[in-house]
Parts: C-alpha cells; sequence; structure tokens
C-alpha cells in the first residue's frame, strides 16, 4: 500500500518542475508544456485524495482538468502561432508588449 | 377741546414735513407750479392750525404740553419729542408761520424761472420744520435739534448759488461761525443736565432755585455763547452780513425775521436762569447796546441795498438783547414780533427793488425808482419809517418800550447806546430810502428800459407786511407796558418790574424817541436829498473814519488774522505732520507688510514649495521605478503571483499557529 504522502510528494515534486519550467524556461512551447505538467500534478493530488477519501469528485474534477488542458493546449498553441508569424521567434521574453 | 388742540400742535411742524419729503424726493417728477403750491400750501395750513391753538390759549391761557413721540429713555436720561405751546411758543408760531407763510407766496414770483427752483422751496420747508422744532419743543433737545436744523437750512439756502464762490465762501463762514455758538450753547446744556437731571423746560424752571448763583451764571453765560452765535450779535455777528449772499426771500426769512430771533426766544425762554445771575444778565444787556450801535454806524456807508439791511438787522436784535440784559423780555418778544414785520417788509421791498433793476443791488447805482416801482416804493417808504420808530409805526412802540425800560430802571449807559443807535438807524434808513428812490437815476440805460413793478404775487405779501407793520404796534403794544401782547405773555415772560416813574417821563422819552428818529430823516434828507454833495464832502474830509466804516471796522480781516490764518497755518502744519510724520508711519507698516509679504513669498518658493516638490518628486520616483514592476514579460508576473502565494500560505500558517 503506497502511503498519500508518496503521492502528495510525487505531486509536489511535478508542480514545482512546471513551476520552474513556468519561471525559467524562455521558449514559449516549453513554458506550455510545464503549465501541463503543474496541471497534472494537480490531477494526481486530486486522484489521490480522492481515493483517500473515498470520494469520487475527486476524480471527477481530474477527468476535467484534463478535458479543459486539452482545450488550453489547442488555444494557447493557437495563440503562439499568431505571435510567430510577427515575431519570427518563440523568445517569452520577447513577448512583452503589453507594458506600460 | 384740548384733545383738539393737541392734535393741531401735533400737526403743525408735519405740514411742511410732508412738503420737504414730497418735493424733496419727487420734486424732479412734477412741474414748478406743484412743487410751490405744496411749499406755501403747507406752511398755510400750518398758520391755519396755529390760530385754532392760538384761539384756544388765548381762551383758556393755560400751557398745553404734548409728546408726540417717545425718544430717548435711560437712567436718568428721558427725552421726548415733546412740544410745549404756552403763550411765548404761540407768539413765535405765529411769528414764524405767518410771516413765512407771505415770504413763501413771494418767493413764487421772485424764485420764478431760476434754476433750482423746487430745490429752493425743500430748503424753506425745511428751514420752517427745523424753526418750528426749535420753538416748540418742550425740552433742550429738540430746542437744539431746530437750532442746528435752521443752522443747516441757513447754510444751504445762502450757498443757493453754490456756483458762485462768494456764496459758497459765505455759506461756509456762517456755518464755521454758528459752530462756536452752537458749543457754547451745547455746553449749557450738558451743565443744566449734570445740575437737574432732566432737560424739560417746566422740570428744569421748576427747580431753578437750587442753582448756586455761579453755576447759574455759567450756564446762562453759555447760553448766551449759542445765542450770540445765531442771533449774530458781538464779537459773532460776521456772518450776518455775508448772508446775504442768498435769495432775497432767504434773507428775508432767515436772516431778519425768524432763525437769527431764536437767541432772543432762547433767551427769553430761559430767562429763569437769565433772572439769577445779575453779571450774566449785565453782559447780555452791553453786547445788546454795543451791537445795536457798533452795527449801525456800519449801515451808514454801505452801498449794497442788502448790506445795509443786514447792519440794520444785527443793530436790532442788539435792541432785543439789550431788552433782554435789562429784563424787559416782553418788550424784547415784542420788538422781536414788530420786526419781523417791518425787517420782512425790507427785505422783500428790497427784493423786488432788485427784480425790477435785473438784479442790482448797488444803492449808487439806483435812484428816482418812486415813480417807476409805486407800490413797492410806499411799501419800502412804511418799513423805513417803522424801523425808524416814528408813531404810530410798529417799530416805535417795542423800540421804545425797551428804551424807555433802559432809562426807568436807571441804565443809563445802555440808553445812551440805544438812543445814538436809534439817530444812526433812521438816519442809515432814510439815506437808502433817499439814494433807491429819490433823486436821478444812476441806472445805465440797459437796467433803465427793463425797470417794472413785480407781479401780484410779490406786492400782495408786501402789502400785508406793510399794514401789520402799520398797526402791528399799536394792536400788539399800546398803551406801552399794558398792551396785549404783555398781559398775554405775562405768565410766562415776567411782567416788567414797576417803576416809580410817572406818565410825564414816559411821554417825554417817546417824544424823545420821535424827535431822534427825526433827526435821523431830517440829516438824511439834507445830505442826500437838498445838498448831495455834502455828503461826498463829509465823506472826503472824515476820510479816515469813513474808510473805516467803509471797511466794516476791518473785523473781518482781524478776525482773518487773528483766528483764520493762524488756525490756517496750524492746518497746513498738521497737514504736513500728517503727509510726513503720520503718513510716514503708515508708508513704514506699509513697507514693512511689504518686506513680510517678500519674505513670505521667499520661504514659500524656497522651503514649502521645496517640500511640495519632495513630495512630488518622490512620487514621481516611485512612479518611475515602480511601472518598472510592469514589464510585460510574462514570466515576471509568474514569479510575482507565486510569490505571493508563497506569501499568503506563509501568513495563512502563522494566523493558524496563532
Amino acid at each position: 500500500m503506497i502511503p498519500l504522502s508518496a503521492y502528495v510528494a510525487v505531486s509536489a515534486v511535478l508542480f514545482i518542475t512546471g513551476l520552474l519550467g513556468v519561471l525559467i524556461r524562455r521558449n514559449f512551447i516549453i513554458v506550455l508544456m510545464a503549465v501541463e505538467i503543474m496541471l497534472n500534478a494537480a490531477n494526481i493530488n486530486l486522484v489521490a485524495f480522492s481515493h483517500y477519501l473515498e470520494s469520487m469528485a475527486g476524480q471527477l474534477v481530474a477527468l476535467f482538468i484534463i478535458a479543459i488542458a486539452a482545450g488550453e493546449a489547442a488555444v494557447g498553441l493557437a495563440i503562439i502561432i499568431v505571435v510567430f508569424r510577427g515575431k519570427i521567434s518563440t523568445n517569452v521574453d520577447e513577448m512583452n508588449l503589453l507594458k506600460w | 377741546m384740548s384733545d383738539l388742540t393737541d392734535l393741531l400742535i401735533k400737526l403743525i411742524p408735519i405740514f411742511p414735513l410732508l412738503a420737504v419729503i414730497s418735493n424733496g424726493l419727487l420734486g424732479g417728477r412734477y412741474s414748478h407750479d406743484v412743487a410751490h403750491r405744496l411749499a406755501w400750501g403747507s406752511v398755510g395750513l400750518s398758520f391755519l392750525c396755529t390760530i385754532g391753538v392760538f384761539t384756544d390759549i388765548l381762551r383758556t391761557g393755560a400751557a398745553h404740553e404734548v409728546i408726540a413721540y417717545q425718544w430717548i429713555f435711560g437712567g436718568d436720561l428721558t427725552i421726548n419729542l415733546a412740544y410745549l405751546v404756552d403763550p411765548l411758543t404761540c407768539v413765535m408760531l405765529l411769528v414764524v408761520t405767518g410771516v413765512g407763510f407771505l415770504i413763501h407766496v413771494y418767493s413764487v414770483g421772485y424764485m420764478h424761472g431760476e434754476a433750482g427752483f423746487t430745490r429752493f422751496f425743500t430748503y424753506m420747508n425745511l428751514f420752517m420744520v427745523a424753526m418750528l422744532l426749535l420753538v416748540m419743543g418742550n425740552n433742550y433737545v429738540v430746542l437744539f435739534i431746530g437750532w442746528e436744523g435752521v443752522g443747516l437750512c441757513s447754510y444751504l439756502l445762502i450757498g443757493y448759488y453754490y456756483e458762485k464762490v462768494s456764496a459758497a465762501k459765505a455759506a461756509t463762514k456762517a456755518f464755521v461761525v454758528n459752530r462756536i455758538g452752537d458749543a457754547g450753547f451745547l455746553l449749557a446744556i450738558f451743565l443744566v443736565f449734570v445740575n437737574f437731571k432732566t432737560l424739560d423746560y417746566t422740570k428744569v424752571f421748576a427747580q431753578v432755585g437750587q442753582l448756586s448763583p455761579e453755576m447759574a451764571t455759567a450756564i446762562a453765560l453759555c447760553l448766551l455763547v449759542g445765542a450770540i452765535g445765531k442771533s449774530a450779535q458781538l464779537p459773532l455777528y460776521t456772518w450776518l452780513p455775508d448772508a446775504m449772499e442768498g435769495p432775497t426771500p432767504v434773507s428775508a426769512l432767515i436772516h431778519a425775521a425768524t432763525m437769527v430771533t431764536a437767541g432772543v426766544y432762547m433767551i427769553v425762554r430761559n430767562h429763569a436762569i437769565f433772572d439769577l445771575s445779575p453779571t450774566a444778565m449785565g453782559i447780555v444787556g452791553m453786547i445788546g447796546g454795543c451791537t445795536a450801535l457798533f452795527a449801525a454806524t456800519i449801515g451808514l456807508v454801505q452801498t449794497d441795498i442788502k448790506r445795509v439791511l443786514a447792519y440794520s438787522t444785527v443793530s436790532q436784535l442788539g435792541y432785543m438783547f439789550l431788552g433782554c440784559g435789562i429784563g424787559a423780555y416782553t418788550a424784547a418778544i415784542f420788538h422781536l414780533m414788530t420786526h419781523s414785520f417791518f425787517k420782512a417788509l425790507l427785505f422783500l421791498s428790497a427784493g423786488s427793488v432788485i427784480h425790477a433793476l435785473s438784479g442790482e443791488q448797488d444803492i449808487r447805482k439806483m435812484g428816482g425808482l418812486s415813480k417807476k416801482i409805486p407800490w413797492t416804493y410806499r411799501l419800502f417808504l412804511i418799513g423805513t419809517i417803522a424801523i425808524a420808530g416814528l408813531p404810530p409805526f410798529a417799530g416805535f412802540w417795542s423800540k421804545d418800550e425797551i428804551m424807555a425800560h433802559a432809562f426807568t430802571h436807571h441804565h443809563y449807559l445802555l440808553y445812551g447806546m440805544a438812543a445814538i443807535g436809534a439817530l444812526l438807524t433812521s438816519f442809515y434808513m432814510f439815506r437808502l430810502t433817499y439814494l433807491t428812490f429819490y433823486g436821478s437815476s444812476r441806472m445805465d440805460h440797459h437796467t433803465k428800459e427793463h425797470v417794472h413793478e413785480s407781479p401780484m404775487v410779490m406786492v400782495g405779501p408786501l402789502m400785508a407786511l406793510g399794514l401789520l407793520s402799520l398797526v402791528g404796534g399799536l394792536i400788539l403794544g399800546f398803551p406801552p407796558e399794558h398792551g396785549w401782547l404783555h398781559k398775554f405773555l405775562g405768565p410766562v415772560a415776567g411782567i416788567a418790574g414797576e417803576h416809580e416813574a410817572g406818565a410825564g417821563l414816559v411821554f417825554l422819552l417817546m417824544g424823545a424817541a420821535t424827535a431822534i428818529a427825526l433827526v435821523g430823516w431830517g440829516l438824511a434828507h439834507v445830505l442826500y436829498s437838498v445838498r448831495p454833495a455834502t455828503a461826498d464832502g463829509w465823506a472826503a474830509k472824515f476820510s479816515g473814519a469813513y474808510t473805516t466804516l467803509l471797511n466794516k471796522y476791518y473785523v473781518d480781516e482781524l478776525y482773518d488774522f487773528l483766528f483764520v490764518e493762524p488756525i490756517k497755518r496750524w492746518g497746513e502744519l498738521l497737514d504736513w505732520f500728517d503727509r510726513t510724520v503720520v503718513d510716514g508711519m503708515v508708508r513704514g507698516v506699509g513697507q514693512l507688510a511689504d518686506w513680510g509679504s517678500a519674505g513670505s513669498t521667499w520661504f514659500e518658493k524656497h522651503a514649502i514649495y521645496a517640500g511640495l516638490n519632495v513630495i512630488g518628486y518622490g512620487n514621481h520616483l516611485a512612479a518611475r521605478e515602480g511601472r518598472k514592476m510592469q514589464s510585460g514579460m510574462v514570466q515576471h508576473y509568474a514569479a510575482i503571483i507565486v510569490a505571493g502565494l508563497f506569501l499568503l500560505a506563509l501568513v495563512v500558517q502563522i494566523v493558524i499557529q496563532m
């Protein structure tokens, strides 16, 4: 029987990995992937607690998140393509037009 | 009946007041005809009311005290706008409204076509209001209000032709000289209040016995100063001759018949105080006698028809003061009445002459007018005879009574002065008549062609006054000392003291007075009709005396030198002091404020602005640096969100642990 803490630890490691990816990596696509990792870290957490608490609600929310993540990836990629057409670059640092 | 009388008394001053308000405020909106009708109509109504009051008092003999309005009350002081109408007031009211009415009517003709016609009548009516308050007041304050009011109207009417410099100066002179007298009068009022704690005549005179002789003398002398100023006695008479700059009806009404007699009225009204002080009485008599003589000598040589009459007025007022000074109060009031008749007559006739000659006032440029303006001539002659004192004309009875009283009460010096004054009066008045109406004409051709008799509206009042001058003395004061007026005034003015002189002496004195008047007439007749050259010869022979008289004893020059110039120089000194020292201080203060404001400007610029700048610059810096947070870089935002998340978690952790 794998204890709950192991799941939570894996989830935390995954989340930190994703977070660092979002904060550190410059490539827009990699940032998008890091966001997906963070979402999945959340999913693991949800499913683990669902099992632990013997409630199906967590697993349901996880399913919703998977669906939304698919949509998010689609929209995100579409934005990246549009931006890339203008900038010929996927460097996040160059995407700074929304400042003062 | 008594209520009706009280009502009539209240109404007397109201009619002219209403006319003043109407003419003064709305006079410009309606025609001159309406204005003058309001003016003389209102005075006429007052006269009718006066007659009503008079008949009542004549029947009952009781004085009426009417409170028209409660005015000032507090502590010891109660002053009402209240009237006291006793026989003395009644006599004054009859003179003021009666003669005033005639002069108002006359003015309609005289002032016809003058600029400021309505203004003239407004001032005249205002004068009537003030004069009525003066004679009707039951206390010193109302008397003083009237006193100042008539002074003001005198000023306004002397300066009626205000664009004329001499008129404006004469008005100022009259006002300023009167102020000197008024100061004395005010002091007297203060003294009365301090001593009696009241200002009502009846209460004051009821307890007048408590006065110490010194205090009585002080009050009497202060009152006398006021009377001297108003009635143009020595040494404050100089304003009256100059006052002739006003229109002639003004001279007749204010400067002959009514206002200038206010001093006499005031002394008679206060005779209870004067009686206590033989010193003050002596001074009153002396001033009267000196003025009567002094002014008469100046009148001898004056060449302006109105100025001769003005000096004659001063002289006649001197007789009234003389009468007051020897205790002949009834005689003084008697002379006041007859004088107001014949002097108003003389002034108005002179006005008629001036009117006929298109404004000429110099008797050297008249002559031979008796045929051309016969009515004016006849009436002027009546006035002349009346003032000269030939029986049975009005002036004879009153003047003779004063002189007889002086003689029988052993004031021989005063009698002598009055007798010489009477001689001079007779002389200069007949001189005036001869030069104006007899001999050959000395007018220039242009004036001569325009000579015309005055219209009926002017001659009518003259006739009424002529009649009064003719028979007024007989009706009022015959037989001497026991006439109607004496009985009427007896309760108020005191009955003339009994004297041991027999009827023989009285007739002798009357004869002497008549002889004196005749001698004056004869002298004038010789000098100005029979042998006109003699007058010039005498003038040349006594040129020193003649020039002195012509220049009025240089009194004006003396006053200029003694008072006016030093005061002017003192004024200049004060002006200099004001300009340099006071203004210097003011400017210094201004300079200080200037410097202060400069300092505060500097402070504001350098300290306050700096402070504000620091704040502004701080904000600026904060904004400049702060905006850098908004880099537009997604990862920065994400990092901040994460940092915030951690911070939040930390706070929650701490809160839970607590």
